[in-house]
């Protein structure tokens, strides 16, 4: 930091001498800098993160009313809002795009809510072994996702994967996964599902572990069954880290890209199975070059984004 | 609470599922990693072969990956320094005088989708010419870094007493060395987790390095693409590059495992 920081020792040894006064006294920049420590301290992330942030979004917005395209820096022509009525009345590659991101995200926060909170309550108490449990769930949470991909795309190669092996074993498949038309998502959301349910089992662990047994004890003297203290006593007291997780990683789900790049390539394969906003809304800016229509679909999927922000946390405060 | 004997065994039963759905897709791509392509396509020899190196040989020779690396660490590494020095003392600003419009801009750039930043960006720095070089993928993955050490250390921060500035300002110090002297020295625990994730996020970071690198600056999650050609796959080397991207990271976040959790986790309890 270039912050001049006065030397406290020397600094109130030299001026308590020369005042009664409490504190040293000080003079020019330091003493300025000692005023407006809050703007001072604040100030340089705000402006770093502003100048990265701001330009972009009225960039995008100016973009999503012209013509853009091929070149950045080609001519462009102001065409008001027929980027959006091309884009909204698309229904071969944008809706189904919509389609796709609702579908991936609502599953994949069913499925790893469940999970996270089972394994959450079944961590909830300690036993011999818990550590390695632990380090078992971490793993998949820090591993680089598109390496992440690759693993999952051999392991569900229809040919040579050990995944239709195994189902082979027991009589099941053999079943396309990833190369399959119609399972490419599903296959997909079984990856995202493995990463990322350890951070809601964690978060959620996190939160339980903060609760104390006093409460779930008292409903099981009055005569509570397990389901019951689980629904009326702790859902409710843990429902803070529960929208907590929900928040993150729906935020997260909206937007996954590596996943999705990493085992279908471009485009969400050639089919578009897996195609969500985020990777038609990439496809378009640096595959097609279509800055004004990619601008357009960019500006409506952070409207998404932030409703779903704000349609999970209206539900906290009604709670 | 005494936990009845069927539980228990349910217990045991749940954990070792939970195991074995973890670990065994990684320990399947670590094992593909030292067998040849056609032992690979040999799904019945899951053992049975003799370990080969010759795909890290690759991975490291033909590849180039030990540049990569280099890649990937400096700008992780960079990126986290740089966030630090700014975000430490924001979040301390941001938690102590309760900037919560400011912060709130801040921590939009976690919910902002990175593809409408990335055309933008890659039209400003194409013309100071800097696309390609270090300089523009240590600004992008400080965008990704400095929000996430401002929504941990704010946390940190707001559990953390006013008392104790308060008392070293009367005890002669200034507002800003009360900061230096007091506040930042029993922050270390709160920095040290929000470095650690910082650094776990960039290291993993693909969109911003995917359009912003170059052939020299590319990261390793970029360049395990290296290995997926148009006709065909080399499995062994792509099982070895993508052991060679993750293991390093893994075994660096099970070596700070406290931390990380609690980064992870930030935010959890107070809701």
């Amino acid at each position: 930091m270039s912050v001049p920081v006065q030397n406290p020792a020397s600094g109130a040894a030299g001026t308590v001498n020369a005042s009664d006064h409490p504190r040293p006294s000080q003079s020019g920049f330091s003493s300025w800098a000692n005023r407006h420590r809050k703007w001072l301290f604040a100030a340089p992330a705000m402006i770093f993160t502003a100048a990265m942030l701001i330009f972009p979004l009225v960039w995008t917005v100016y973009l999503s009313f012209t013509n853009a395209q091929g070149s950045v820096r080609a001519p462009k022509k102001f065409i008001g809002l027929d980027n959006y009525v091309k884009v909204l009345t698309d229904t071969d590659r944008f809706w189904p795009a919509v389609g796709r991101t609702l579908v991936f995200t609502a599953g994949v926060l069913v499925v790893q809510m469940v999970l996270g909170m089972c394994i959450a309550l079944l961590l909830r108490r300690a036993f011999r072994g818990q550590g390695l449990i632990r380090v078992a769930i971490l793993l998949p949470l820090v591993a680089t996702p598109v390496a992440v991909g690759m693993m999952w795309r051999l392991i569900f190669d229809p040919n040579i994967g050990p995944a239709n092996y195994l189902l082979g074993l027991i009589g099941l498949g053999p079943y396309p996964w990833l190369a399959g038309e119609k399972t490419a998502l599903a296959t997909t959301m079984l990856i995202d599902i493995w990463q990322w349910t350890p951070m809601v089992a964690l978060i959620l662990l996190a939160g339980l572990t903060s609760l104390s047994d006093e409460v779930d004890e008292a409903a099981a003297i009055d005569g509570a069954n397990t389901w019951q203290r689980f629904w009326w006593v702790t859902l409710p007291l843990v429902w803070p880290s529960v929208v907590v997780a929900l928040l993150l990683r729906g935020i997260d789900a909206l937007k996954t890209f590596d996943i999705l790049y990493a085992t279908k390539g471009r485009g969400g394969g050639s089919f578009h199975e897996v195609e969500t906003l985020n990777v038609y809304a990439y496809g378009l800016s640096f595959d097609y070059n279509e800055y004004g229509l990619a601008s357009t679909v960019l500006i409506l999927f952070f409207a998404l984004i932030v409703a779903a922000m704000l349609a999970l946390t209206s539900r906290q405060k009604e709670r | 609470m005494r936990l009845s004997r069927g539980y228990r065994i349910f217990r045991g039963i749940a954990i070792a599922l939970i195991l074995i759905a973890m670990l065994v897709p990684l320990a399947w791509m670590v094992l593909s990693s030292f067998k040849t392509n056609v032992q690979i396509y040999d799904t019945s020899a899951v053992f049975n072969f003799t370990p080969t190196l010759d795909n890290y040989h690759k991975v490291f020779q033909q590849a180039n990956f030990g540049k990569y690396m280099w890649n990937s660490f400096l700008v992780a590494a960079v990126s986290t320094s740089i966030s630090l020095v700014l975000g430490v003392p924001a979040a301390y600003s941001m938690s102590r005088f309760v900037m919560k419009r400011q912060a709130i801009v801040v921590l939009m750039a976690r919910v902002i989708p990175g593809v409408s930043l990335l055309v933008p960006w890659y039209y400003l720095f194409s013309n100071l010419r800097m696309v390609g070089g270090y300089g523009v993928l240590i600004l992008s993955h400080m965008f990704v870094a400095l929000p996430l050490i401002l929504y941990i250390l704010m946390g940190f921060f707001d559990g953390m007493p006013a008392e104790l500035e308060e008392a070293a300002q009367v005890d002669g110090l200034t507002s800003i060395g009360a900061f230096w002297h007091v506040v930042l020295p029993l922050s270390m625990p709160g920095i040290a987790t929000a470095s650690i994730l910082s650094f776990i996020f960039s290291w993993n970071n693909f969109m911003f390095a995917l359009v912003l690198s170059g052939a020299e600056t590319k990261t390793l999650p970029v360049a395990i693409f290296d290995f997926i050609g148009y006709a065909s796959i080399d499995w062994g080397g792509l099982m070895a590059a993508a052991s060679v991207v993750t293991l390093p990271i893994m075994v660096f976040a099970l070596f700070f495992q406290k931390y990380v959790v609690s980064g992870l986790t930030a935010g959890a309890v107070k809701g």
